[in-house]
Parts: C-alpha cells; structure tokens; sequence
C-alpha cells in the first residue's frame, strides 16, 4: 500500500537485490500477517489427519445435520471436570437432537481412530483428540450424511489449497515460455500465440470453464479431476500473463547484457531462459501471488456447481454445495463454515501479495486478464 | 477518431470468428450430443432419434456444422434450440434482458459508492476513516461472491424481508402497476448488493490509488503554490488525471455485464444468461450455448472498446489516428 510505499529504503549499492527485497517484506506487517496465516492454513492442510478428528468419509447416519457439539466442563452434579461431551440422540420432538446425559465422554487427546497418511506416504491413525465411539464429537457440526465438517474443512484443504499453488505454478511456466518465445522471436510466431491468447480472453472465463469442463467425461477418479481443474484454470490462465511477459521481453531484448549474451555465442533458448526471464522474476512473483485466489476460487467456483471435486472426496467448493438448498441453509447455517476458510485463505494471498508487490516491484500496475471475471 | 472506431468494428469480425471457432471446437469435443440422453431411454424409436439427428445436422462432422453455423449466422439464423424447440435468439432475448438488468444495477451500486469513497478516502489518506474504508475494501475484496450470495440467502431465508428466489412474485399478474414495480425492485435488490459489492472493494482502492499517485505528482505542488484553493487542486487538477485508469475500468465492467453475473445467478436462481449457458452446456444444446457466448464476447469487445474511445476523449495525450 501506498504507506509502505513512502517507507522503502535505498537498496545498499552493493546489496543483493533479493536480500534487499527480503527486507523490506519482513518489515511490512501485512506481508507478514498473511504470510504467517498462510503458513498455518498450509500447516493444517499437510498434517489434515492428525487434526481433524474423523476421516473425511466417516458417516454417522443417526447424526446427520448434528449442530455443533456443546462441549461441557461441569459435570450434572456441577463440580468441575476435564471437557467432556454427551451422546447425541433424535430429540422425542422428533426435530433435531439432545443429549442423553447418562454417560459422559471425555475429549480424549491423541487418540487412534481413522487411517489416513501423511503427504499421502506416513500411514498413520492418531488423531490429535476425540471421543470413544457411540458418542460423536462436531466441533462445527455434520453434514447430511453426518460426516464431521471441520474434518471435511482439513481434508478439503489440500484439494482447495494446493489447487491454487499447483495452477499457478504451471501458468506461469507456460506463460512465462510462451511470453518469452512471442516477444523475442517476434513474426509469425508471436503473431499466431499472441491472436490465440487475445481469443481466450475474450470468451468470457466462466463460460469457457465449464465447456471444457464438458469436454471431459462426468465421472473421474479424484485424481484425474485434479489434474483436469489444473489443466482447464491453466489453459485460461497462461493468456493474461504471457501478454505481459512478452511486452517485458520485447524491451530487455534490446538491451546490452542480451547483446553481449548473443555475441557470446549463447543459443536463443539460452538467452531467452538464463537472461531475459529472470528480469521478469519480480512481476511474476508479485503477479502469481496475487492470482493464487482466482485458481482457489476456479476450483471452489467449478465444484459448487457439481461439477469439479466429487463426493465423497471433500474441498470447499463442493462443501458449499450444499448451501444450495434455502432450506438446508437456513436450518443449517454451519454448512457455510467452508466459505469462512475461503475467505481467509483468499484474504491471506491478498495481503502477501499486496507486501510483495511493495517489496519488489512498487510501480507496477496489475495488468492483463482476470480468469474468473 | 472515427476511423479508429471502423477500425477496430472490422478487427471484431476476425475475432468473433476465432472466439466461435474456438467454442465450437470445444464443444463439439464433449461426449455424446443433446441426442444422447434420449438414446439410453429404450421407449424411443432408434428411428426418431436418427430422424432428429439429420434433421440437426448432428450427422454431420463439426467443421460442416460449424459451417452451416456461420453461414445461417450471416443470414442473422442464430440457429433453434434442441431442447427448447424455438428459434434460439427468442429464448435467449428474456434472459439476456434479466441479466442486463441486474448487472446494470450492480454497476450503479458499486460505481456510486465506490467512487466518492475512494476520492474521501485519498484526500483524507490516513485518517480514521480511510483507515475503515481501506480495510474494509481488503476484506471486501476477499470475499468470494460464492460465500456473499450464500450469505445473502441466508439473510432472506431467516428474515423473510427479501424473496430467495426469481425476478417476481408469483401473483404478479394480479398487482397494480406500482405494486409490480416495486415487487421487481424486491426481487432485485438483494442479488443487485451482492453483485455489487463484489465488484466494490476493488474499484474504491482503484479510485484511492489512483488518486494519491496524482496527488504526490508536482503539477499539484505547482498548483498549490500559486495559491489554488484545496477544492480546485483536487477535483479540477488532480481527480481529472485520476480518472484514467478507472475508464479502463468502466469498460471491462461494460463488457462483463452479460457474463459476470452467473454465480449469483445460480445462488439467487435469477433467471439469466449464466444459468442458460450451464443448462446449454449440460444438455450439449450446442445452438443456444454458442449464441449465449457470442453475445457475451460481443459485449465484452464491445466493452473494450468504449473504454478505449472513452479514454481518448479524457486524455487529451491519447490520440489513436496515428496508430
């Protein structure tokens, strides 16, 4: 922000422009604030299992739309006691649930329960706490088929977070290759990607979304469906960025280092990857933090509408599905509790990258499209 | 000036045809046709489905489709709906009027609070209340429309103060003039705000930037020093200058006014372009979904464009003749 902005400091002439950089995002607060957040998000999205009490398919059925569990620390007597839980069962009324207060069950920590495996390699079943089964524990409450939210929420995480960066990722590879092709070769070539990357953006996002989308058959196992939403929010992504690149390209290729770099005898591919790209490093840096939310909004976007991640497997976006019902919705608002991580994940990647862009690159202005809009 | 405008008209035309190819090819990538679903139903004559298939052309490989498309496109046929059984541009003629003009009051909506917000805002840079507006633009800018419209329809469902559903109410018919006046205006409102605010947070911290950068900028400090009151250095000097990239802005919003609105067409099931587009898709009704685009890509040229003549006609230093 502009704040920040007045704040920076002369790099020191001899000073590694990256140290340099480094320091100045330690100093912006906000930087910092929404890289620690998403540190934590990250943190919780890899160790998924450990914390969420139940495996993310794990259905009670006698519990579904179970609210939040009250957790309880004085006793019936009311003396003091370690937190503990009741049995949920159908309320006589026949809506909703109470507690059969007969027996107590205390929230026991590190406790084994579902398999899951850490990384997808460290096969594990602690669970950093629950309860001993008939009871059940919904710190934010369950799901129609009475499958614990918060446990879905930690497992959807790693769908709905590593989305983003997996996306982004290969975009920017893509983008950056072609940018720097089109600007440096200039001609025909240019002329054919850069008509292609203008036509892409001109079908507005969602619409070419979900035609790709279609172009694939309903039913995917998760992991092909994962790569495919890689595949589809790249296919529009790489667009936007690669015009930028190669209106960056199309001036360092002037310059004398590429000049020397040419007389020196490096290949065009050479120049193109070890000396005009990196010069391109700080936007891209600042530009693909800042678009790490539109990858987590395509996935969530795509799933909402059914036809992204598929039940059982659980992320944000087709948690939310279910939000689609006004009845659901309003007899059980905690449904929305995905949304609230949404946010936060999205809010996080914002003030990160807001402090990058100070850090690296304070003049720049965000061009180039926007994939969801 | 008018020259660059009939250039850019005919640039459309090569564009449209890439953009429709490029759909058309997509599309006729899926599995399976519209016919298909019909085919797995053993009450139908296999004789009826393939008499519907040539009478759709869907006999025939893509690039003669895609021919017959453009050719009946040029005749101003945008083709019949498979699932509809109408000429497409009648059905697609309502939706894109409901999607008008719920985009059209979302735009006001942010365009109106937006805009004084972030001009206070900047002249005002640091106090208690750009402060609030700053901060409350970055959360607003974090705010998925997913969650915003869901929340939205939380609102209506517990309050009962807005309808969840549609652009009118049931017995609609029967109401008096006003009464179905404001009963559109009901219907509106709600998806209208969320709609807007989405699009909110964004401009203000435009609109604030922009204007700080022109303020720190020395044909300012000039002004101030010949002694012009505050008033005029800001707003007949400085927001002048601001403006440019927030006309850019004004054309982008401009050319999403038909395709920007789906998510919340789906959560508030207003009945507009974006719900027709996933149907189309979902039933490979191919006509409808390629007519459905090509008017959204329209508009978004389109959009494009004015922003262009309208930056000219602000910026005295821009001049396309040349170019």
């Amino acid at each position: 922000m502009s704040g920040a902005e007045a704040r920076l400091q002369p790099a020191a002439p001899s000073e590694n422009p990256w140290a340099w950089a480094w320091r100045q995002l330690r100093r912006n607060r906000m930087a910092a604030a929404g890289g620690s957040l998403l540190g934590i998000l990250y943190f919780c999205a890899v160790f998924a299992g450990l914390l969420a009490p139940y495996g993310y398919d794990n259905q009670d059925r006698d519990t579904f739309y179970h609210p939040p569990t009250r957790i309880h620390v004085r006793s019936a007597e009311g003396g003091w006691q370690r937190p503990f839980v009741y049995r949920s069962v159908p309320s006589r009324t026949g809506r909703g649930y109470e507690p059969d207060t007969s027996k107590t069950y205390p929230i026991r920590l590190f406790v084994r329960g579902d398999g899951y495996k850490i990384l997808g390699l460290v096969p594990s079943s602690l669970h950093l706490f629950g309860v001993d089964e008939p009871a059940r524990i919904y710190p934010v409450g369950s799901d129609l088929y009475g499958r614990d939210v918060l446990s879905r929420i930690l497992y959807g995480s790693q769908i709905s977070l590593s989305i983003g960066l997996v996306g982004i990722t290969v975009t920017v590879v893509i983008g950056m290759l072609i940018g720097g092709l089109s600007g440096y070769y200039g001609g025909i070539v240019d002329n054919l990607l850069m008509r292609l990357s203008e036509l892409i953006m001109m079908i507005p996002g969602l619409f070419l979304i979900l035609a790709l989308r279609a172009a694939f058959p309903v039913d995917m196992s998760s992991t092909q469906m994962y790569l495919l939403l890689v595949f589809i929010l790249s296919f529009i992504g790489w667009a936007g960025l690669s015009r930028v690149i190669r209106g960056m390209v199309l001036s360092i290729r002037e310059r004398e280092f590429v000049t020397a770099a040419r007389a020196a005898g490096a290949s065009s591919l050479r120049i193109i990857v070890r000396h005009i790209l990196p010069n391109t490093l700080s936007y891209v840096i600042v530009a693909a933090t800042l678009y790490v939310p539109y990858y987590i909004l395509g996935e969530v976007v795509l799933s909402f509408l059914g036809v992204g991640i598929q039940e059982p497997q659980a992320s944000w976006g087709n948690m939310l599905n279910a939000g689609r019902s006004v009845r659901v919705l309003s007899d059980y608002p905690w449904v929305l509790i995905p949304g609230a991580f949404i946010f936060v994940a999205v809010l996080a990647y914002n003030f990160l990258g807001d402090g990058l862009r100070d850090a690296l690159d304070p003049r720049m202005r965000l061009r180039g499209g926007r994939p969801l809009a | 000036m008018l020259r660059f405008i009939g250039k850019r008209l005919l640039h459309m035309i090569p564009l449209l045809i890439g953009v429709s190819l490029l759909a058309f090819v997509i599309m006729s990538l899926a599995p399976g046709d519209y016919l298909s679903q019909m085919r797995a139903n053993p009450q139908i004559n296999p004789d009826t489905i393939e008499a519907l298939r040539v009478k759709f052309g869907l006999d025939k490989p893509w690039y003669v489709q895609y021919g017959r498309w453009l050719w009946n496109i040029l005749r101003l046929d945008f083709g019949e709906s498979f699932a509809y059984h109408q000429p497409v541009f009648r059905i697609i003629k309502t939706r894109m009027l409901n999607t008008f003009v719920l985009a059209l009051s979302s735009m006001v909506i942010a365009w109106g609070i937006a805009i004084p917000l972030g001009v206070i805002s900047a002249v005002r840079q640091y106090s208690w209340s750009d402060r609030a507006a700053s901060f409350m633009a970055f959360i607003g800018l974090s705010v998925p429309t997913v969650l915003s419209g869901l929340l939205a329809l939380l609102l209506a469902a517990r309050t009962g103060w807005f309808p969840t559903f549609g652009t009118q109410a049931p017995d609609y018919e029967y109401l008096s003039a006003a009464g179905r006046i404001a009963d559109r205006l009901h219907h509106l409102i709600l998806p209208a705000l969320v709609l807007g605010l989405s699009s909110l947070a964004g401009l203000m911290r435009q609109m604030r930037g922009s204007l700080l950068e022109q303020l720190r900028a020395d044909y300012v400090t000039t002004a101030r020093a010949k002694g012009l009151p505050e008033r005029r250095v800001v707003y007949k000097h400085a927001l002048r200058n601001a403006i440019n990239p927030l006309v850019t802005l004004f054309g982008y919003s401009l050319g999403s006014l038909l395709s920007g609105a789906l998510i919340v067409e789906v959560i508030m099931s207003w009945p507009g372009l974006g719900r027709l587009v996933i149907d189309a898709i979902n039933q490979r009704d191919q006509y409808l979904y390629m007519a459905a685009l090509m008017m959204a890509a329209v508009m978004r040229i389109l959009g494009n464009l004015v922003a262009d003549i309208l930056l000219a006609l602000v910026d005295p230093r821009i001049r396309y003749e040349r170019g």
